[in-house]
């Protein structure tokens, strides 16, 4: 098999910073999926950006005249209780959801590796206190837990994106952990020692990036469980409030209406919740390559 | 009793369908002991399993005739094919922890074999598996029984698996790479074993390995297979003797044997003659009173245990000894990646057992002891060019930068005999003989003085390692290293290395110059290890 | 044998610096309250007399080690505090509610565990087929799916729409009367009563937010038994089976099967998490009188000493559920706590 690979493969590569972009136009176009996930997160992306500016209405402005109005030329997705557009308001609480999401799942990611790799790669009591306390936050159903902080240190945005950090910790923790220990005394990390790496050298520069891979998929899966745990909280009135635009709010005002069949109030904001989920589901495996060099040929 | 005729396998892959069996073609007699074999990828297991139809869903055979006693195993039902299986003919495989259920006693996993084919009844299932248990001569038999796998050895495990192959008296027994992973005087054993059970019973066998040796010692007929296809068959010792085929005659000769030097094993017109290697009076290395002890969940475990030598400037020495001796952990604290629980390290008279390991990596000597690993593929970072990796040492440990740096990296492939084009792949795009090039000459990218080699070898296939020992001969006559070689392998020892150390249990129990320990061995141990690797009978009079 | 009963008595005392944690996070959950926690949890409607009261009974002037110690004693006492809200303590509420989440909880899994595990094998044994495609698209949009959604869309689609669902409103529609309280389990205690009528008007009610939950839960549990069925079936031993001539049913079951339980058992673990934080959103869709339902309208009123306890006791029980989940594994897994495992 190995004999196979080398025989297709090219010779000689150019530059490395072109052959990253290469491979990663080369991960997008190879599966269609992975190029389709991308595609719809650039969407989500732009209408975080420049959502506000491009609806057309304001996402606050509430008018007696035209309320729970189904879905027209005029208003796609209808318009609420209080006579505010549906589209607007979905297309603009766009920005505050993956900004929940993603600080959420990066604070999470930051502080997890460190706290991981040190343990997985000291071991001894370092590992076995860290260990504990991932237990202890893991002994949690975390969705409770997450309930448990944002009532306790009050309900605020930050508040919802610490709690949801806080939850997600412990899996880059473990993963990390695990990723490490199991190259800790590998044969590439006993000869980086020998080429004269410090140990801090050998687990940041040597052993980490080797957990990459793994951890992307990871990454991509917390990014649709924050944005579920963030809408959750505010679903159930925590974190983020009425008026602001969001989709777990949306569909909770919504929800009093779908008993008298006014549907669009939950369902788009519902939809909207579950594509950002959804694409960001998907795009775990075209992380995935794109930090895996095997995946190159 | 078994007829095969041009049968081809193939396999459907992404990449379209990929041929593994291209038209073979032999014959088995009754009670014949038949010999498969080839290096990794040259469709001998694939054979086997086609034999039997337990082929991966993707796999299928493609064209052929496989008739077993007027049976035509290509056409029979799934049905007859389950009789056939363990009633008729058997199989054991590589890896026997592996192959057992894990989670189910051996015990049941006999019955289980016994009552599919009605050998035996709810009732006297359990008596007949212990029968099973006992004819491999499994000690306490009743006992273990009840054993789970975890709780065997991997020579016992072994036992269990051919005992549920030979549960119902099968006519014909596969063995497909039966001894790997077992140390050389568990893999005797078993082998002696079920050979003498074959033999008993006037079953035929089919053995199924990459080793030469093993099988012209237990097996009657060879055929010799590559890239699917037989290239020759005959009897063991006129292959051996005569090869007719050129890779054949290359498998021969890169086999390791008594009495051949180390450039016998390239093939003839690969033979340049070897510089000699000088072997100076100053030691470079004296290990004195060495002494590991972990601490264990119960009580300490010595691993080893305060043992003395001395290597000399430009000799290579030998450290041979079965899996948990201790070799491992002595050669990971001579290259100074583990502190010694006591005992001095003295490197031209200064001891480095004094400077902790985790501070090594900056001292001035790091770049004068150095290591290569085992397993090419584990010891190379997945995410780093073969040219990253070679560069690595010397961008710690020296001033080169740039052009100068890249000039060095290119020498040390070239001296190493890697192509260039080469540097700038990953190592999953490289052949296992291609990383342990890089594995080498990033080894000795900073000159070391004094190199630890652990099983640098054991992965490759013989072809791959004949050239790869060739290049470390050369290698220490070119650059005057001094070699620790640990190795399983006795004949390989034998070759490349002036003294030799056996360990077992964590401590020396024969030293000495390789010809004195391995011609005329005067301790037991030694002798054991000796007489349980394969003899390849073959006359050196090719060379 | 002794080995194993030793690491199940491990496993057990391993419980108890975990419990320990849960309590101190707890703990510090109720102190970390910005501003005067005994203001907040005396309640809006509260008196400087009451303030005062609550501090001292939660000893909020002493220092956070006295406080612990009160928090302690009053736990060992069952003692949660009193809801603000109802004046009710805060754990005979809870006690009275939860049969209904664990009827709910316990319905959904069963629910999920009954499709989502054969569904899990036929993929795993038929690779590329419609059955495995079918398990692909249902893990990627199951976990995609916010579980208040799905309920919603099922209530407009089964009560509005369609109208074979009943209003989404508690455990038992008005016209029923509760059944005789055992259990505290409807269909329990409707079946045991003989009252059949009250069983099914129960179980109609369950339906949907029973399969809202289950729609959740159903990804996580086919993906790990396909992925541990594939593993298995590659596996070593299932060739030595297969070669050994053993029936097809017997490789698939005996040894396939079984072996990849392991994961999927050690999965549930993760999956109970998930499914009673989904508990409360779904409680809340179905106006379903459960613990969950009780912590959002806790919630709503800033009811801290109810909010906390129902973080507390949410804790406990999944304590006690991982404790279950791992005793089950040590049962089907004889390496159990041995090195091998």
């Amino acid at each position: 098999m190995t004999d196979v690979t080398v025989e297709n493969a090219t010779p000689a590569r150019a530059k490395k910073g072109s052959g990253t972009l290469r491979h990663i136009l080369w991960v997008l176009r190879e599966n269609p999926v992975t190029g389709l996930s991308f595609a719809m997160f650039a969407g989500l992306l732009i209408s975080a950006l420049i959502g506000p500016s491009i609806v057309p209405y304001d996402p606050l402005a509430t008018d007696a005249s035209a309320t729970l109005q189904p879905p027209s030329a005029a208003h796609w997705f209808g318009t609420d209780n209080l006579g505010r557009d549906v589209f607007s308001r979905v297309i603009v609480a766009t920005r505050l959801d993956l900004v929940i999401s993603v600080a959420a799942v990066a604070l999470s990611f930051v502080f997890g590796s460190v706290l991981g790799a040190i343990a997985g790669y000291r071991g001894g009591w370092i590992d076995t206190v860290l260990s504990r306390v991932l237990d202890t936050i893991m002994a949690f159903p975390l969705f409770v837990l997450a309930m448990g902080i944002v009532a306790a240190l009050g309900n605020s945005v930050a508040n919802i994106i610490y709690a949801t950090a806080i939850i997600n910790i412990p899996f880059y923790a473990r993963l990390v952990r695990a990723e490490v220990n199991i190259r800790r005394d590998a044969g590439f990390t006993q000869a980086a020692k020998l080429a004269g790496n410090s140990d801090t050298r050998v687990l940041a520069l040597h052993i980490f990036p080797n957990a990459l891979p793994p951890m992307m998929v990871q990454v991509s899966l917390n990014l649709g469980w924050a944005i579920l745990n963030a809408a959750g909280l505010s679903f159930i009135g925590l974190g983020v409030r009425p008026p602001t635009p969001e989709w777990g709010i949306m569909v909770a005002e919504g929800a009093n209406y779908i008993v008298s069949g006014e549907w669009w109030l939950a369902l788009f904001p519902g939809l909207w919740l579950m594509l950002a989920v959804f694409t960001f589901n998907l795009m775990g495996d075209g992380l995935r390559d794109i930090v895996d060099p095997r995946r190159r040929s | 009793m078994l007829s095969i005729k041009d049968l081809q396998v193939a396999f459907r892959t992404r990449k379209g369908e990929v041929s593994a069996v291209r038209g073979i073609s032999f014959e088995l007699a009754r009670g014949e002991r038949l010999g498969i074999v080839g290096e990794s990828g040259s469709g001998k297991s694939v054979t086997s399993y086609a034999l039997m139809r337990i082929l991966d869903a993707n796999g299928r055979i493609k064209a052929g005739d496989a008739v077993y006693s007027g049976i035509d195993l290509r056409k029979a039902a799934e049905r007859d094919m389950r009789d056939l299986r363990g009633r008729e003919i058997s199989m054991i495989f590589q890896n026997p922890r592996a192959a057992l259920n894990p989670i189910r006693k051996v015990g049941h996993q006999i019955e289980d074999v016994l009552r599919q084919h009605a050998r035996a009844t709810r009732q006297d299932a359990r008596q007949k598996a212990i029968a099973a248990l006992e004819a491999v001569k499994i000690r306490d038999a009743e006992a273990r029984y009840d054993a789970y796998p975890f709780e065997l050895s991997g020579g016992m495990c072994q036992r269990v698996v051919c005992a549920i192959a030979l549960a119902c008296d099968p006519k014909l027994m596969i063995m497909d790479e039966p001894t790997t992973g077992l140390d050389i005087t568990t893999q005797k054993a078993v082998m002696d074993l079920v050979d003498e059970l074959v033999t008993a019973r006037g079953m035929s066998s089919i053995l199924i390995t990459h080793d030469l040796g093993l099988a012209s010692e237990y097996c009657d007929r060879i055929v010799v297979m590559k890239d699917g296809q037989i290239v020759e068959e005959g009897a063991p010792q006129l292959l051996l003797s005569a090869p007719q085929h050129p890779y054949t005659r290359k498998l021969v000769d890169a086999t390791p044997r008594r009495g051949v030097t180390i450039r016998e094993l390239l093939p003839q017109e690969e033979r340049r003659p070897l510089a000699p290697h000088v072997v100076a009076e100053t030691p470079l290395l004296e290990v004195r009173n060495l002494t590991k002890t972990y601490q264990g969940k119960s009580g300490p475990v010595h691993a080893v245990r305060d043992i003395s030598f001395t290597i000399r400037e430009g000799q290579s020495v030998g450290l041979v000894g079965e899996s948990g001796c201790g070799k491992s952990t002595t050669s990971a604290m001579l290259v100074r990646l583990l502190d010694p629980t006591s005992g001095q390290l003295l490197y031209r008279g200064e001891d480095l057992a004094q400077m902790p390991a985790a501070d090594f990596a900056r001292n001035p000597l790091r770049g004068k002891i150095q290591m290569v690993f085992q397993d090419a593929t584990d010891s190379l970072n997945p995410r780093h060019t073969s040219r990253q990796s070679i560069a690595e040492p010397l961008k710690r440990m020296t001033d080169l930068r740039g052009a100068a740096l890249a000039a060095r990296v290119e020498e040390l492939a070239s001296v190493t005999g890697l192509p260039e084009h080469l540097l700038d792949r990953f190592p999953h795009q490289l052949s296992g003989g291609q990383k342990a090039r890089v594995g080498i000459a990033r080894a000795i990218a900073t000159e070391p003085d004094f190199l630890i080699l652990d099983e640098p070898t054991a992965a490759l296939d013989v072809s791959i390692q004949a050239v790869a020992l060739n290049l470390l001969a050369d290698l220490r006559a070119r650059l005057g290293m001094s070699y620790l070689f640990v190795s399983h392998d006795l004949n390989v020892v034998r070759m490349l290395c002036d003294h030799v150390i056996v360990m077992k249990g964590g401590e020396i129990v024969d030293a000495g110059p390789v010809e004195q320990v391995m011609d005329s061995p005067s301790h037991p141990y030694t002798r054991e290890l000796l007489e349980a690797a394969p003899q390849v009978p073959i006359p050196t009079a090719a060379a | 044998m002794g080995a194993r009963g030793t690491a199940i008595g491990l496993r057990i005392a391993q419980a108890i610096p975990v419990l320990f944690g849960v309590i101190v996070i707890s703990f510090l959950l109720t102190r970390a309250l910005p501003g005067d926690p005994a203001a907040q949890f005396a309640g809006a409607m509260a008196t400087e007399e009451s303030i005062e009261q609550v501090r001292t009974s939660l000893g909020l002037d002493k220092p956070l080690v006295t406080q612990f110690g009160l928090y302690l004693g009053q736990l060992a006492r069952g003692d949660l505090g009193q809801s603000v809200s109802t004046g009710q303590p805060v754990i005979e509420e809870l006690a009275s509610r939860l049969p209904a989440s664990l009827e709910l909880t316990l319905f959904a899994l069963i629910l999920s565990c009954a499709v989502a595990i054969p569904l899990g094998v036929l993929a795993a044994t038929r690779p590329g087929s419609w059955v495995d495609q079918l398990c692909r698209l249902l893990v990627t949009a199951g976990v995609s799916l916010p579980t208040f959604f799905t309920g919603i869309v099922l209530v407009y689609v089964f009560y509005y729409l369609l109208g074979i669902a009943p209003s989404p409103l508690g455990r038992l529609d008005f016209i029923y009367l509760d059944p005789p309280h055992v259990t505290g389990f409807f269909l329990i205690d409707a079946a045991l009563a003989g009252d059949w009528e009250t069983w099914f008007g129960a179980l109609k009610q369950l339906i949907l937010p029973g399969l809202t939950l289950a729609l959740f839960t159903l990804a996580p549990i086919a993906r790990m038994t396909r992925a541990a069925m594939l593993s298995a079936l590659s596996a070593d031993y299932v060739r030595t089976a297969r070669a050994a001539g053993l029936a097809p049913r017997k490789v698939l079951y005996g040894y396939a099967f079984r072996n990849a339980l392991l994961p999927v058992v050690t999965t549930l673990g993760m999956v109970f998490s998930f499914v009673l934080g989904a508990n409360v959103l779904v409680e809340k869709v179905f106006a379903w009188p459960g613990i969950g339902s009780y912590a959002v309208e806790a919630l709503v009123v800033s009811d801290y000493a109810a909010v906390q306890g129902f973080v507390l006791s949410m804790a406990l029980l999944f304590v006690l559920l991982n404790l279950i989940i791992d005793l089950a594994y040590s049962v089907i897994d004889p390496r159990f706590g041995t090195s091998a495992k």
